[in-house]
């Protein structure tokens, strides 16, 4: 057919017509209109009514007051309490972002069981009653076998009912292996026992110091509690404080801070006494607190004139001979000086040398026991309940020495050694663990040198998880006992180390248990229950509910009332009566033993010749790095300097990297005496030359898709190192190198 | 958005942050984003593409070490009202009237059903306060049940960002008219982010309003395009004559210096 000019206009407008009358034109009209105003497939979230309950969040150290907003059943938003005495309506990044957590795909549903190999990750679902009765099985089989001693537990608090109860269990059981996961509370409480022979807990009344000499405490990066850091911080800002920070990298504390002094890692403790040479030299310390409430003063004194001069300190640590002597001069004539200890967020204790000597800094001021300086308090105890029954096979087990030598006497002054446990645990002695209970806790992930953790853990026959997340310990285990989460739970947290105030507050369930879950303490009940006897009888609590109010009864009216307690006029014992030590003073001596010996800082493996670098392990406020993973919006505002992709940077100073020659992104591979792995390097003008610097927090294996293979654990590539004087981990870090990927 | 404000005297609700006591924690980033349905991807470090209304970068002053110094600096929509009140950048160029200035409370709004997503105001904007959804949001299994249900969710396609939590101040008006008052207290009407920080380094109010903390740090000269009088103050980009409503405090003279180059957002580290 010949298409002429006549017929193809009559198409053209035919087909025009044709179109208009068809209802294509108003149909696509009509879609755009939904597809660009209505977006059925993006979620409508259901409103309700809008209630706000008052809690406590536990995810991170802090234990912050929160206030959930609630839609109906939901829970909508978490914002911190305005009234909570430590955060007054601030809330850290890892608790604002808890609903995660609540709502998150990595919880774990229901009490499962093992089927595959070890760490394989199978299950499959049991029922409440047989997941009891399998671990009460094998309790009651090595308890039957007499060897209650082999059994231990494992907690990341020492404080609250949920560690009581837990530690209870053990005691009427027959084990002393009950321990918490290191941090600078061992070696803060050790110090108290060792120079005031007390057995309490540290305090620091920062708000009234007008000078601050920090060894390495992040104190914005999550030491003690971090919002109520951050608020100090500003408090200092409008007090005109004077804080000076001394660590090798330029941290958000040291880009806080007044002054920022860099010093060669792990040598924090040989500055400490640097700084005391200069105030004995010059006599700038207070006589009063020397020569009236002290003893061994002169050991002290001795010990520190005898090798830390400033020149002698200026060479091993890289600070400035004048400004070794500025400093003592600042901090002795500063009005309310304080200086503290614990590197980053405190979870890697240090050698007791470094505390000994930061503690006695204080005490050369006099600023124990005073405003604005370091106080001894009284441990938060759950005074309502009775002494545990002790039959005959718990008394037996319970003489036997624990599993990580604290308290034995290498280690006298010790509690808690868990780091110390791998190698006992390979060696066999001094007698194998048979079974493991694990509660709020995951040191297969946040302890240094992971991977010797994990051999030892392969030791154990038996490891039973209270986990409510499947974390990386969780997938080691045999049976999980899934706990509730903190926002379906009720629970107790004393204030963290470092707060000035005796203070309980209480976590409350905002909404119903969402999954098939169970409160960690009721399992323990019923495990108890299971075990009858003496057991049963010293947990006869009819539910965790309960056991929480007796324990807590006499403070209960005011956390049902107001959320939590405190004691707000609480001072701290005057030093007439603050140190009951063998001389009734304050004891610079540290309770005898050789202080030249105690001042000797650690080194760790690796040489000067195979590897040229130090590596240092970082904390970051936005990386969670406790037993909790960072839930999705933690890991969206790291720094894509720290994270690309799943590749994780290292900072590096550039001096450093170019004579390696490497240049900012390149590829290079991270070697230290404990493995290797592959990174980029970022160079950064806020770290000492020679060193690297890795976070701590990433690399997780378990989680979802959001954290999991993101990065490297810093614990893959740092181990622990003892500190023979204290038996805790003393690492700043370790030898590495980068070489060319 | 225009008829919500409907107190007679006419509002200009900004900030005031202060960077010495900003220490770069991010909780303001996290209560944003958990206010305001933000979402996430499994990949969130390439920060161009990013969702974050709230973004703190990292200053550094350039010197090498140990001399090298950092400064943290949130940077939300700074709700700039031009030359004469209602000439945003952006604004002034969106073709779909799906960003408004509202006179009666200076916030910039942002109307998702009407963005079509052309991204002139992502072009317009000197502050990169304006994020693209590139993707669909998707939450992971079971967490859709925290999204607020003042906030819609977004769809791929359009623009979004900072709005003060307009939300916020829609409730707490619903809230004094049943009480029978016409006006805000205030602490009614405070950001999530300024509710959030540990530091207390954010400040929110009405910087028309001389009882509120905002006015009286500020100082803002209505005659002078809303310059701060206290010279510890600045803007960012004050040269642009944007008018901003975000006025920063800082005791280093190499942060204000910093804050007047052009090219700050670009060249500083996303964020640390």
């Amino acid at each position: 057919m010949k298409i002429d000019r006549r017929s193809f206009l009559a198409l053209s407008v035919g087909g025009a017509v044709g179109t208009a009358l068809t209802p294509l034109p108003w149909k696509i009209q009509d879609d755009l209109a939904i597809w660009t105003q209505m977006w059925p497939w993006t979620p409508d979230p259901i409103d309700g009514e809008n209630t706000y309950v008052n809690t406590v969040s536990t995810l991170c150290r802090g234990g912050c007051g929160v206030t959930v907003r609630k839609v109906g059943e939901r829970a909508v938003k978490i914002e911190g309490r305005e009234d909570y005495p430590t955060n007054q309506g601030g809330i850290c990044n890892l608790c604002a972002s808890g609903l995660q957590k609540l709502y998150g795909p990595t919880r774990i549903p229901y009490p499962m069981k093992r089927v595959g190999e070890r760490g394989a990750n199978q299950w499959a679902r049991i029922s409440w009653d047989e997941a009891i009765s399998m671990v009460a099985e094998q309790l009651g089989e090595i308890r039957q076998a007499g060897q209650p001693e082999t059994v231990a537990c494992l907690s990341s608090r020492k404080y609250g009912s949920m560690p009581g109860l837990l530690k209870r269990f053990m005691t009427a059981y027959g084990s002393p292996n009950f321990m918490t996961t290191p941090s600078m509370t061992d070696a803060y409480d050790m110090t108290l026992k060792r120079m005031h022979g007390v057995e309490g807990r540290v305090g620091f009344d920062l708000e009234n110091a007008d000078f601050v000499l920090s060894f390495g405490s992040g104190m914005i990066e999550g030491w003690g509690n971090t919002v109520h850091m951050i608020r100090i911080n500003s408090h200092w800002k409008d007090t005109q404080a004077v804080i000076k920070q001394i660590e090798p990298r330029l941290s958000n504390t040291a880009a806080k801070a007044d002054q920022w002094i860099p010093i060669t890692p792990g040598t924090e403790g040989i500055l400490t006494l640097g700084i005391a040479y200069v105030i004995i030299k010059e006599s700038l310390y207070d006589y009063d607190f020397v020569n009236n409430f002290s003893s061994g003063f002169e050991d002290f004194r001795n010990a520190v004139l005898s090798g830390y001069s400033p020149g002698n300190v200026s060479k091993q640590t890289g600070v400035d001979q004048s400004t070794i002597v500025t400093l003592a001069r600042e901090f002795a004539r500063a009005r309310r000086p304080i200086a503290i200890c614990g590197r980053g967020q405190g979870t890697v204790p240090g050698g007791i040398g470094e505390y000994v000597a930061v503690h006695a800094l204080n005490a050369l001021v006099g600023n124990i026991n005073r405003p604005g300086g370091v106080w001894a308090m009284p441990r938060p105890e759950m005074d309502g309940w009775s002494e545990p029954i002790l039959d005959a096979s718990a008394q037996a087990g319970l003489v036997k020495p624990r599993l990580d030598g604290a308290g034995s006497t290498s280690f006298p002054f010790a509690e808690q050694l868990f780091n110390r446990v791998p190698g006992a645990l390979m060696a066999g002695r001094p007698y194998p663990c048979k079974a493991l209970l694990v509660y709020d806790a995951n040191p297969l992930f946040s302890m240094p040198g992971v991977e010797a953790v994990r051999e030892a853990l392969q030791q154990i026959p038996f490891i039973v998880s209270f986990a409510s997340h499947m974390d990386e310990t969780a997938m080691m285990a045999d049976v999980i006992l899934p706990n509730l989460t903190h926002l379906e739970r009720w629970e107790d947290v004393p204030a963290t180390d470092g707060f000035h105030r005796p203070l309980i507050g209480l976590v409350k369930p905002v909404v119903e248990p969402q999954l098939g879950t169970m409160h960690t303490g009721d399992i323990v009940l019923q495990l108890a229950a299971a075990l009858g006897g003496s057991v049963a009888a010293s947990l006869p609590w009819k539910d965790y509910a309960t056991c929480l109010q007796e324990g807590l009864s006499s403070h209960w009216a005011d956390l049902e009332d107001n959320g939590y307690w405190m004691d707000e006029n609480y001072q701290p014992d005057t030093w007439s009566f603050a140190f009951p030590t063998a001389s009734g003073k304050f004891d610079f001596a540290a309770a005898g033993g050789d202080l030249k010996a105690l001042f000797a800082s650690a080194q760790p493996d690796g040489d000067d010749g195979s590897y040229n670098l130090k590596l240092i392990p970082y904390d970051s406020v936005r990386i969670a790095n406790g037993p909790v993973g960072s839930p999705p919006f933690l890991i969206k505002i790291v720094s894509d300097k720290v994270l690309q992709g799943k590749m994780l940077l290292v900072e590096v100073n550039p001096e450093t990297a170019h004579a390696a020659g490497f240049g900012e992104g390149e590829r290079a591979v991270l070697k230290t005496p404990l493995g290797s792995a592959t990174v980029r390097v970022h160079l950064t003008e806020g770290l000492m030359p020679g060193l690297v610097a890795i976070p701590r927090g990433l690399g997780h294996t378990a989680y979802d898709s959001y954290l999991a293979e993101k990065g490297i654990n810093a614990n893959d590539l740092i181990g622990s190192v003892e500190d023979s004087a204290s038996g805790l981990d003393a690492a700043w870090g370790i030898r590495a190198s980068l070489v060319k990927a | 958005m225009k008829q919500t404000g409907n107190s007679d005297k006419p509002k200009r609700f900004g900030m005031v942050i202060d960077l010495d006591k900003c220490t770069g924690c991010g909780a303001c980033m996290v209560a944003c984003m958990a206010e305001n349905n933000v979402p996430f991807r499994e990949d969130e470090s390439k920060k161009r593409v990013s969702i974050t209304w709230l973004q703190v970068y990292r200053l550094t002053n350039g010197k090498p070490y140990p001399d090298a110094e950092v400064c943290y600096l949130p940077r939300p929509c700074q709700h700039c009202a031009g030359k004469h009140e209602g000439h945003s950048p952006c604004v002034s160029v969106c073709p779909a009237t799906a960003t408004d200035y509202d006179q009666q409370t200076g916030i910039v709004s942002q109307i998702y059903t009407r963005c079509f997503g052309c991204r002139y105001c992502m072009g317009a904007c000197p502050y990169h306060a304006r994020h693209f959804n590139w993707w669909d949001p998707v939450w992971p299994e079971g967490m859709e049940k925290y999204l607020n249900p003042d906030v819609s969710a977004r769809m791929r396609g359009i623009v979004e960002k900072c709005n003060f939590c307009f939300q916020r101040y829609q409730k707490g008006l619903e809230k004094a008219h049943m009480e029978g008052r016409r006006e805000l207290e205030e602490h009614e009407y405070q950001t999530a982010c300024t509710q959030a920080c540990p530091a207390g380094a954010i400040i929110f109010g009405d910087l028309n309003n001389p009882k509120h903390q905002v006015h009286q740090i500020a100082k803002p000269n209505l005659k002078k395009g809303g310059r701060p009088q206290n010279p510890k103050a600045f803007r960012l980009l004050e040269e642009l004559e944007t008018n901003t409503k975000v006025y920063y405090l800082s005791s280093k003279q190499w942060v204000q210096d910093a804050i007047h180059k052009p090219d700050l957002l670009d060249q500083t580290e996303a964020q640390h």
